[in-house]
């Protein structure tokens, strides 16, 4: 009876999401759009696709990165993982120049995949031993998202003005100079790997128990883990290629799935997390061009309310 | 059945486990005690796939634990470790759901959920099915997660501390549902048990564990004497039969 009940809840929960996005979509499309349609839909769709994928991207990497963690304060950028992949982009111009790989979108890839790699062998390894609980984990993702701030930071000093300013716009949260090239090899590789976590479903309701009653119920913990964050680092390399690093986003809108669905099950967690993210980000940057007329602020006002929202956890959590 | 042949674990020098090898009975109820540090969790753990073994080997029911598939495993050994934590919030009757995983892999079918009132039923948790588990008591939590391992239908369970955190009543209520579940529907279960009164009241079988090596193996006549607890816990103690059965004085 009782899940009969929050299973109706949810499905009431999602509709009602899915109803205000929409409206949310229509109003960011035609309000105050004055001139040519055919200027203004391609270009405000094009932005719109954009903040779509990103949200989505977002919520899925952090509610995937909080339950292979276990834990609800860490995410993906609390844990470097956007410093991470700038480092990567700085450690290829460096290596290859800005222009070794002609094609944006083959540099893309090779910046993804590199990523991957690299995640898996850190995170991996972090997280498999997570002897020292979390506030080492905390600990260590914010010591080591300071040490790849700095080494991009030392490897940018040693590249020629042109490259430096070259690579420097990439690294800002910017919702008005999307990357339209990048676009569709984006929204591909979000979509593949919403098939991946839609396969990972029921295994990662499990991994809510923790790493022993998983493994007890005949989870492969280590593989889960695995695909997991491979998945995490893919999705957040798409949305920081996409708009730069906006994973604080993350905490803010898992944290409201949680809060308005009933369930634990990531069969709707995850579609409530990404349809809050693109609520979210889609009404914010409505607010922010038609209200404040301010562009490209949008990062700054989800930064600090996913500040906000990371001190009050912290604040709030027991022990 | 479980059965262990020279199961060993190291840390650096130290070895914890010390070549371990048991046959355990079928349709029995197991303690296992020792002081701390003697390697009873350890042992369990490996037993369990939770800790890789450094040597040795350990069968369930013939399987080999480090080469048989986890989803076969957890359909024939139950597992209950001490600490748990959930890190979302879930009620009781979802917890005990989890249980049928290795069958259902997250479809529940009509059986899968006769298996989940019959334990629910089985621990006496109707009334609290549709609590969320954080706003139970902690005996009542963890007659929760023995539910859950009960559901999850093995024939082997190990158990690591089951009476942790209860009361004297919870935890001789604790005691007589685990002997009921090994005489009414043939479970095998091991237990790591620290007080040894209960061990004695409750056990078919008693493992004494001491320095990472079984010092004895017997039923309660045998292992709860004097001689035997002073090799293993290092102190004396005097045993007294109460009601027929072996109870141990050791408070001052």
């Amino acid at each position: 009876m009782h899940s009969a009940h929050s299973g109706m809840r949810s499905v009431h929960v999602l509709a009602l999401l899915a109803v205000a996005l929409v409206a949310v979509a229509i109003a960011f499309m035609t309000i105050g759009a004055n001139g040519r349609w055919g200027f203004v839909l391609p270009f405000r769709g094009t932005k719109l696709a954009s903040l779509l994928l990103v949200g989505c991207a977002v919520a899925t990497a952090t509610v995937l990165f909080q339950t292979v963690s276990g834990n609800r304060i860490l995410t993906p950028a609390i844990m470097g993982f956007d410093e991470l992949y700038r480092l990567i982009q700085t450690g290829l111009v460096v290596g290859i120049g800005t222009g070794g790989f002609g094609d944006p979108r083959l540099r893309f890839l090779a910046e993804t995949g590199a990523m991957v790699l690299f995640a898996l062998l850190l995170y991996r390894w972090l997280l498999a031993r997570n002897a020292g609980g979390l506030h080492r984990l905390l600990l260590v993702g914010v010591i080591g998202g300071v040490l790849f701030r700095s080494l991009s930071q030392f490897l940018q000093r040693m590249l020629d003005p042109n490259q430096f300013v070259v690579l420097q716009t990439s690294f800002f949260a910017n919702f008005n100079a999307v990357r339209p090239d990048l676009l569709a090899l984006a929204a591909l590789l979000v979509l593949a790997a919403g098939l991946a976590t839609w396969r990972l479903l029921p295994r990662l309701d499990v991994l809510l128990l923790g790493r022993d009653a998983a493994i007890a119920l005949g989870v492969d913990h280590r593989r889960t883990l695995t695909q997991a964050l491979v998945l995490v680092a893919l999705l957040v390399s798409v949305s920081t290629a996409l708009v730069g690093p906006v994973t604080f986003l993350g905490l803010l809108v898992a944290h409201l799935a949680y809060r308005m669905i009933p369930t634990y099950r990531h069969a709707v967690v995850l579609p409530a997390a990404a349809l809050v993210a693109a609520i979210t980000l889609v009404g914010g940057q409505l607010v922010l061009e038609r209200v404040f007329s301010l562009n490209a602020a949008l990062s700054i006002v989800i930064e600090f309310l996913g500040g906000l929202t990371l001190l009050v956890l912290l604040a709030r959590r027991p022990r | 059945m479980i059965e262990t042949q020279d199961l060993t674990r190291r840390y650096g020098d130290t070895v914890v486990v010390d070549g371990v090898s048991l046959r355990l009975p079928e349709r029995a109820f197991v303690s296992v005690i020792g002081a701390n540090g003697a390697g009873k969790s350890s042992l369990l753990s490996m037993v369990s796939r939770l800790l890789p073994m450094s040597a040795g080997r350990a069968f369930v029911d013939g399987l080999d634990v480090a080469t048989t598939p986890g989803d076969v495993l957890a359909r024939r050994l139950g597992i209950l470790r001490q600490d748990n934590g959930v890190a979302a919030r879930v009620t009781i009757r979802d917890l005990v759901a989890f249980g049928r995983y290795p069958h259902s892999k997250g479809r529940l079918n009509a059986a899968d959920r006769g298996h989940i009132a019959d334990a629910l039923a089985f621990l006496d948790l109707e009334p609290l099915a549709d609590r969320f588990l954080d706003e139970v008591s902690g005996g009542q939590r963890q007659r929760a997660y023995i539910a859950m391992v009960l559901a999850q239908d093995t024939d082997c369970i190990l158990l690591d501390e089951p009476l942790n955190n209860l009361d004297m009543r919870h935890a001789a209520a604790m005691m007589g549902l685990l002997r009921r579940a090994v005489d009414e529907r043939g479970r095998t279960i091991v237990a790591v048990l620290h007080d040894i009164n209960f061990a004695s009241c409750y056990s078919d079988r008693i493992v004494a564990m001491r320095d990472g090596k079984v010092v004895a193996i017997g039923p309660p006549e045998e292992i709860v004497t004097p001689e035997v607890l002073r090799a293993v816990y290092g102190i004396d103690v005097e045993v007294v039969v109460v009601k027929g059965y072996r109870t141990v004085f050791f408070y001052r």
